[in-house]
């Protein structure tokens, strides 16, 4: 019956549901996780690295990990060459908007923009949704740092500490119960670190399965750092999760 | 001819205008207001044609309410003044709008500003600054006696100055001007300066 509603993007089935919107969600729920902490000095991103093979020379540092203008910076869970689309569409919008107004563009309205382009492939249709969820880190003016989370749906919401990808709910969970109001950009990444060593399918947590972003304010001016390999193994060893850490779940 | 000025003081800037409605050599009405009030703290005094005047400053001010409503956190006078200058640039290559302009404004953070902008898309950030005839008078008599910690009262005095010099030195001088004022408190009408008023309603 409601495979009849299937291949539509853009038609409401009986239930009153939409098919390829959930499928896919449901992709992402398949791909390498991302978890995302909002301290009082700045937000922490966290991105399990999928692919890692010895023989992959990779053109950046980073493969989760974007920078979408000075002051925001996202990691993605789901279709990469989707995301791809999707944050090239961020970077125009943001320099567009520092054309127009010689400012940098509130974190809120970029993600915004992002997720009206998301929004309209449900409603006025194409050949499927983008299967992309988007954690984005930013700081502005008027409501200094913050962290958003977005779906595929074109939804979008404000987060204290969230988790897109494979085990997001269990991810979610632990963040429920581990996160407190003012902590520090030190211990928010000790935390994103932890969850996802419990999260991850994989028994232990190395410096190729990882990435980390930091996003924050120094001398006045934001600043978005990726960890190297070499930082990265350090906080594992200094957050006591080199050797094969807890239980996956 | 036309007189907008305007300048920027200790925690306020203030614009002046002339309030006259001129058509060739006829004077349509002489209590016309060319200061818009953008929003709560920001002021746009602006010259030129009649009908682009009206068209652009009020334009702009939708525009303006439009981002405040949208996002919910208003546009600040260096946006507005980037924003504005956009539009007059990008209008210039296509239909230009015969309009200059001087915004001034205040904000939370960076406290009263002032921009000069002329139909040309020339964009500057300054404490004092001048469009039309009047303005050969009063950037004059303001590069004399302007400073930057200026009182309102002092600010004041300084604009009677200026429309003393271009009421007895310029042939066109018009003979009705307001004043606006934006400070911390918001953007407001301050004061009028008439030597003219309409034309009385003959009692039948």
């Amino acid at each position: 019956m409601s495979r009849r509603y299937d291949s539509r993007t853009t038609i409401f089935s009986p239930e009153g549901r939409l098919y390829q919107v959930e499928y896919a969600m449901e992709a992402i729920g398949n791909a390498g996780s991302a978890i995302g902490v909002l301290s009082k000095d700045g937000v922490v991103l966290v991105g399990e690295k999928k692919v890692t093979s010895k023989l992959l020379q990779t053109s950046s540092s980073t493969e989760k990990m974007y920078k979408i203008d000075d002051h925001v910076a996202c990691v993605v869970a789901g279709i990469m060459s989707d995301a791809n689309i999707l944050i090239n569409t961020a970077r125009v919008q943001a320099q567009r908007y520092t054309f127009a107004y010689q400012e940098p563009m509130p974190v809120e309205q970029l993600v915004q923009s992002l997720c009206d382009t998301k929004q309209g492939y449900t409603q006025f249709g194409g050949l499927r949704p983008f299967g992309v969820s988007f954690l984005f880190a930013g700081w502005d003016k008027n409501y200094g740092f913050q962290l958003y989370m977005s779906d595929p749906s074109g939804n979008y919401g404000g987060w204290k500490a969230a988790a897109i990808g494979a085990n997001n709910q269990a991810a979610q969970s632990i963040l429920k119960q581990e996160y407190k109001d003012e902590l520090s950009r030190e211990e928010a990444v000790d935390l994103v670190l932890k969850v996802l060593s419990k999260t991850m399918d994989s028994t232990s947590l190395t410096s190729e399965k990882l990435e980390l972003a930091e996003v924050f304010v120094s001398n006045g001016k934001v600043k978005y750092q990726v960890h190297s390999p070499d930082s990265l193994d350090k906080l594992l060893i200094k957050s006591g999760l080199t050797q094969p850490a807890a239980e996956a779940s | 001819m036309e007189c907008v000025f305007g300048l920027v003081g200790k925690e306020f800037a203030l614009v002046v205008a002339d309030t006259s409605a001129v058509h060739s050599i006829l004077v349509h009405k002489s209590n016309e207001d060319k200061i818009m009030i953008l929003d709560s703290h920001k002021l746009m005094g602006a010259s030129g044609e009649a009908g682009d005047r009206a068209q652009f400053t009020e334009y702009v001010q939708k525009n303006v309410a439009l981002y405040q409503f949208r996002n919910g956190i208003p546009l600040t006078t260096k946006a507005t003044a980037n924003y504005t200058r956009g539009e007059l640039a990008t209008a210039l290559r296509k239909n230009p709008y015969q309009v200059n302009v001087i915004l001034a404004g205040y904000d939370q953070e960076t406290g009263p500003s002032l921009y000069y902008i002329d139909y040309i898309a020339t964009f500057h950030k300054v404490d004092k600054a001048a469009f039309g005839y009047g303005s050969y008078f009063a950037l004059s008599m303001m590069d004399r006696h302007y400073r930057p910690d200026m009182t309102v009262e002092e600010a004041v005095d300084l604009v009677d100055q200026c429309l003393a010099e271009i009421r007895s030195r310029l042939v066109v001088a018009p003979p009705n001007f307001v004043i606006k004022i934006v400070d911390k408190d918001g953007a407001r009408e301050y004061a009028w300066r008439q030597t003219v008023k309409d034309a009385p309603v003959p009692a039948v």
